[in-house]
């Protein structure tokens, strides 16, 4: 790849890439995301590469692994353009019929059609999936369309022209004025106007500047970053390199985390391809601006996800946040002044460059714009990643979207914003969501990681599972947070051990408002709020806990019984055979008893009775 | 671990010559990578070689959860234990583990064959719970799987 | 030159003095554990924390660690900072109950008993001996290993230190004791924590300005290697 020295040459690319890709020429697209992966798609890739060939068709047929389409639950996906034919659950042994079929005939394979669940129709098409119908993809779009790992694929689809854009035809401050006229605000979680960040860094005394993507996704359960990073990180890169020149820094860094391979590896190929052809490196498109970017791998800690833990892990040192001020804008990697912002926040850059601050400003609410991508897990139908306005309601999300709760459930509540969020109940599933929005309800924007939990979820379990992840990822630094968090944790162990105490509520909400006031960062400042949202929205929950000593979920290992259901057991001794502390009696033919003294509750006997003989209470 | 060398460690920061303090996690990183654990006296070589103090490098060794200090086993069991997985039943699987391989995450068997360590999040959330052995992924598991899954690697059951 | 007014005390300070250095220097007294004049700030026992009015509502910050800004309106003593400081000193009694320091600031705020118990340690990890190794004293023949309540300080893999010179800084500024300060000389063993395999050298600050230490044990010959500038040999 020739290296580009002036805009003139991006543009002349691009119009090169574009008259060669016949856009009327069939492509099997494949998703490549990490969780479509783990469903086999690359075992679905093979298969289609090898039939390709078998068939003697590579001249008609283009095949493209891209990044994750989102649409998880259904994995793996293939969509076939140029009309976009939609397979879900795609198999190995499907591959030969795909190709014989849909690729050289044209004829659609109704069994990998997607049916929707509210009408019964199959549907042919990507974009009339109600999944992504629903949604509005601007961050998300070119996961689908584009190899990640080819910058030829992003540049013809229009990549890198808001970088020319702006080397060529914007001064910095105008830069810095566009993206706050856009008020797009950091998508980290906390929301701080972006412009106004760049604009301290720039103004900051020093002439070494430096800007840093927080890819630390830390919040279990989200994923959006990794699947930005994975399927289209020359977005990001471009971001970067826009906010770069804008503050005065012409070194950036990428911190992401260890545990997404994928993500690491595709960001690493786009770095040496920009640098290849003179998108990176010294005087970019012969505008006189030197700008390059490095990666630093986290190495496990969460905590490293809060910028001064995330500067002090890039530094070498433990990840201990700081106090601030000073703020990293003013002193921060090295000392030096350093504007942080997350990949979706760098991702929205080119966008709003290409678009403009206007446009962008039209979508969202009044204080939150453009959109927010969501990962939609836990009990929910339509397992995966959700990009809408702000403003889009839960319920639009989680129904309309989402697909509602699997087996019939009841929705009981969503949790947002990982172990610094919050759950929303029932009642408020009509509300707009923006950032202020959510903190009124007593949860928080976060990442955008949203966990659906059902009638069969104990809120005290999860508030416990939360505050035992705090714990984990505490640095141990300030008293509040490491000590803290500890005797929340034994508070809320013991309660769900049938051990709780009448003062026990207190006692968490009093240790809640000291740990948020007093820890030194947001981790243990938010640590308290899953905490203090289920206990404002289930608080009966815990009483029952307490004076009942009853999980009305019936998870609570320490408060539920396992019994054989003397009707339904049919001796056949499978349960008692696995149970791991052999606590099940009975001779084959005769139905089996429990040893409560014995049993620990693993409730491996239920999981395994074919005939439904055992129940819980 | 027997098979420490110099010479490898000595590659490795070879790759670092213009690096100091910022290139410890780095460097750790690929030690980790190549022995799957941090050897003493890697850490040493690299504390003189970076002119980074031994405290600070060993502080580093055991703040952070990518690297450890004990060998581990043959096959690494990581299970995801993030908030998606969680309320899918994540916490059976951890306990099945445990009960079968007789161990605690970040603990591996005796006979040196596993090594069971928790991980929060794999952005895998739609095959929840997930259980990751040795880098292959083991989708929507349960704990009636577990024991299918172990003797795939290897493990024979135990008499009742 | 700046304005704040702290506890309704108009007070004038220069640029850069953080909000303990200005109350300390007009007779404002806040607690503080971590806090030591000679060290930077470290912002981590919450102790010193102080209530900061803001345009909407105040936020409590660390007065060690906050710099002074003009117009600031500072509250040492207020109600929520007071709920603040019992609990932190609450949580101190976890495991710090036996100290007479711990039980002293328990007294001035009226904690009686805590209500969360661990088991009892003289460390409570404020940092001093750590930062006071590396940062005056210049060895860090001791750190800060794993994290959160696995959190303690020690030397590396927790055997003697070969960089520590004995001069006896983290013993001095420990506040709790927890270290003992005892006759440093080379024929004392066990002089204190760290178990120094050191020959007595006097530290920089303040001794003959030995500043290279002469270990006496040479690691590379632990290893059984030779050094890096000759042809290693395997395993």
């Amino acid at each position: 790849m020739e290296k580009m020295r002036t805009p003139a040459e991006l543009e002349e690319l691009r119009r090169l890439l574009s008259k060669e890709q016949d856009a009327s020429q069939l492509c099997v697209t494949l998703c490549g995301g990490t969780g479509c992966r783990a469903y086999g798609s690359e075992g679905v890739l093979e298969a289609l590469q090898g039939e390709i060939k078998a068939q003697a068709i590579e001249n008609r047929v283009n095949l493209r692994m891209t990044g994750c389409h989102g649409f998880c639950e259904r994995g793996p996906l293939v969509v076939i353009q140029p009309k976009e034919i939609f397979y879900h659950g795609v198999k190995v042994e499907d591959v030969p019929q795909i190709i014989s079929e849909t690729v050289v005939k044209g004829e659609i394979i109704d069994s990998l059609l997607y049916v929707d669940p509210s009408t019964g129709q199959k549907i042919a098409c990507e974009s009339e999936v109600p999944f992504y119908k629903k949604q509005r993809r601007l961050l998300l779009d070119m996961n689908g369309q584009i190899d990640p790992t080819s910058v030829t694929d992003y540049i013809t689809l229009g990549g890198y022209g808001s970088l020319s854009k702006v080397l060529s035809q914007m001064t910095p401050e105008k830069v810095i004025a566009e993206v706050t006229r856009a008020k797009l605000r950091g998508r980290g979680g906390a929301g701080f106007p972006a412009g106004l960040k760049w604009r301290f860094t720039r103004e900051a005394s020093g002439d070494t500047k430096y800007v840093v993507c927080n890819a630390d996704e830390g919040d279990p359960g989200a994923y959006m970053d990794r699947s930005i990073m994975e399927g289209n990180p020359h977005r990001v890169v471009e971001g970067m390199i826009i906010g770069g020149y804008a503050i005065g820094a012409h070194r950036g860094f990428v911190y992401i985390r260890n545990e997404y391979p994928l993500a690491v590896k595709h960001l690493g190929t786009a770095i040496a391809q920009a640098r290849e052809c003179g998108l990176l490196g010294k005087d970019i498109l012969g505008s006189g601006f030197d700008f390059d970017v490095e990666i630093r791998l986290g190495a496990g800690a969460f905590v490293c996800g809060e910028e001064t833990a995330l500067m002090a892990s890039i530094e070498g040192r433990t990840g201990e946040p700081r106090p601030r001020p000073p703020y990293p804008a003013q002193e921060g990697l090295w000392s030096q002044p350093t504007n942080i912002n997350n990949v979706k926040s760098w991702a929205n850059v080119p966008l709003i460059i290409e678009k403009g601050a206007d446009w962008y400003a039209q979508i969202g609410t009044e204080g939150s714009k453009g959109t927010k991508i969501f990962s939609v897990v836990g009990k929910i139908n339509n397992t995966g990643l959700v990009e809408v306005p702000m403003g889009a309601t839960l319920r639009h999300i989680i129904f309309d979207i989402g697909g509602g709760i699997p087996n019939g459930k009841e929705f009981k509540a969503v949790q947002i914003g990982g172990p610094s969020g919050g759950c929303i109940p029932k009642e408020h599933l009509d509300t707009p969501i923006d950032y202020e929005s959510l903190t009124e309800l007593g949860a928080m924007m976060g990442s955008g990681g949203m966990v659906i939990c059902d009638e069969d979820t104990c809120m005290v379990d999860l508030a416990r599972y939360f505050m035992t992840f705090v714990q984990e990822e505490s640095c141990g630094k300030c008293v509040p947070c490491r000590v803290g968090t500890k005797a929340m944790l034994e508070t809320l162990a013991r309660i769900t051990k049938g051990e709780g105490r009448e003062t026990d509520i207190d006692y968490l909400l009093e240790l809640a408002e000291a740990i948020k006031g007093s820890s030194l960062c947001g981790l243990g400042q938010t640590a308290p709020n899953p905490v203090l949202s289920t206990l404002r929205y289930f608080r009966d929950e815990y009483e029952t806990h307490i004076y009942e000593k009853r999980c009305p979920a019936k998870v609570c290992p320490d408060l539920i019984t396992y019994e054989v259901i003397a009707d339904l057991c049919t001796g056949c001794m499978v349960c008692a055979r696995n149970c791991p502390t052999e606590a099940i009696s009975g001779e084959k033919g005769t139905v089996h008893t429990i040893d409560q003294d014995l049993c620990v509750r693993c409730g491996l006997c239920k999981e395994l009775c074919k005939f439904d003989a055992i129940s819980v209470r | 671990m027997a098979d420490f060398s110099v010479k490898v460690v000595d590659d490795i920061l070879n790759g670092y010559r213009d690096g100091a303090e910022g290139s410890l996690i780095p460097v750790l990183g690929e030690i980790q990578d190549r022995y799957h654990y941090l050897p003493r006296d890697a850490l040493i070589l690299v504390s003189e070689w970076l002119g980074v103090p031994l405290s600070q490098v060993y502080s580093i060794a055991t703040f952070y959860n990518a690297f450890s200090l004990k060998p581990q086993g043959r096959h690494l069991i990581h299970v995801c234990t993030g908030t998606a997985c969680h309320v899918r039943g994540a916490a059976q699987v951890l306990d099945r583990l445990q009960r079968r391989l007789e161990i605690r995450p970040g603990e591996t068997t005796p006979d040196g064959e596993f090594t069971l360590e928790t991980v929060n999040c794999l952005g895998a959330c739609a095959l929840g719970p997930i259980t990751v052995i040795d880098g292959e992924y083991f989708g929507q598991m349960a704990a009636s799987r577990v024991d299918k899954l172990l003797k795939e690697f290897g493990m024979e059951r135990a008499k009742a | 030159m700046m304005n704040l007014t702290i506890d309704n005390q108009e007070i004038e300070v220069e640029e850069g003095t953080t909000i303990l250095e200005a109350a300390r220097d007009n007779g404002i007294f806040i607690p503080t554990l971590c806090y030591h004049e000679a060290l930077e700030p470290y912002a981590a026992c919450r102790l010193c924390v102080v209530e900061l009015e803001g345009k909407r509502d105040s936020r409590l910050v660390a007065s060690c660690a906050y710099p002074c800004e003009e117009g600031a309106v500072v509250y040492t003593n207020s109600e929520i900072v007071r709920c603040s400081r019992r609990v932190t000193v609450e949580l101190l009694m976890a495991s710090g109950e036996h100290l007479p320091l711990v039980r002293a600031l328990a007294t001035e705020l009226g904690v009686a008993e805590p209500r969360f118990r661990l088991p009892p340690d003289d460390c409570i990890l404020c940092g001093l001996c750590v930062r006071a190794c590396r940062d005056i004293v210049g060895v860090a023949a001791i750190s800060l290993m794993n994290r959160g309540m696995e959190k303690k300080v020690g030397p590396p893999f927790e055997i003697a230190s070969n960089a520590c010179i004995e001069c006896g800084t983290c013993v001095l500024i420990c506040p709790t004791g927890a270290l003992k300060l005892q006759d440093i000389t080379k024929e004392q063993e066990d002089v204190h924590r760290w178990d120094s395999l050191f020959d007595h050298h006097s530290c920089h600050i303040c001794g003959d300005h030995n500043l290279e230490p002469q270990f006496s044990v040479d690691y590379r010959s632990l290893l059984g290697e030779q050094p890096l500038d000759e042809e290693p040999s395997e395993g």
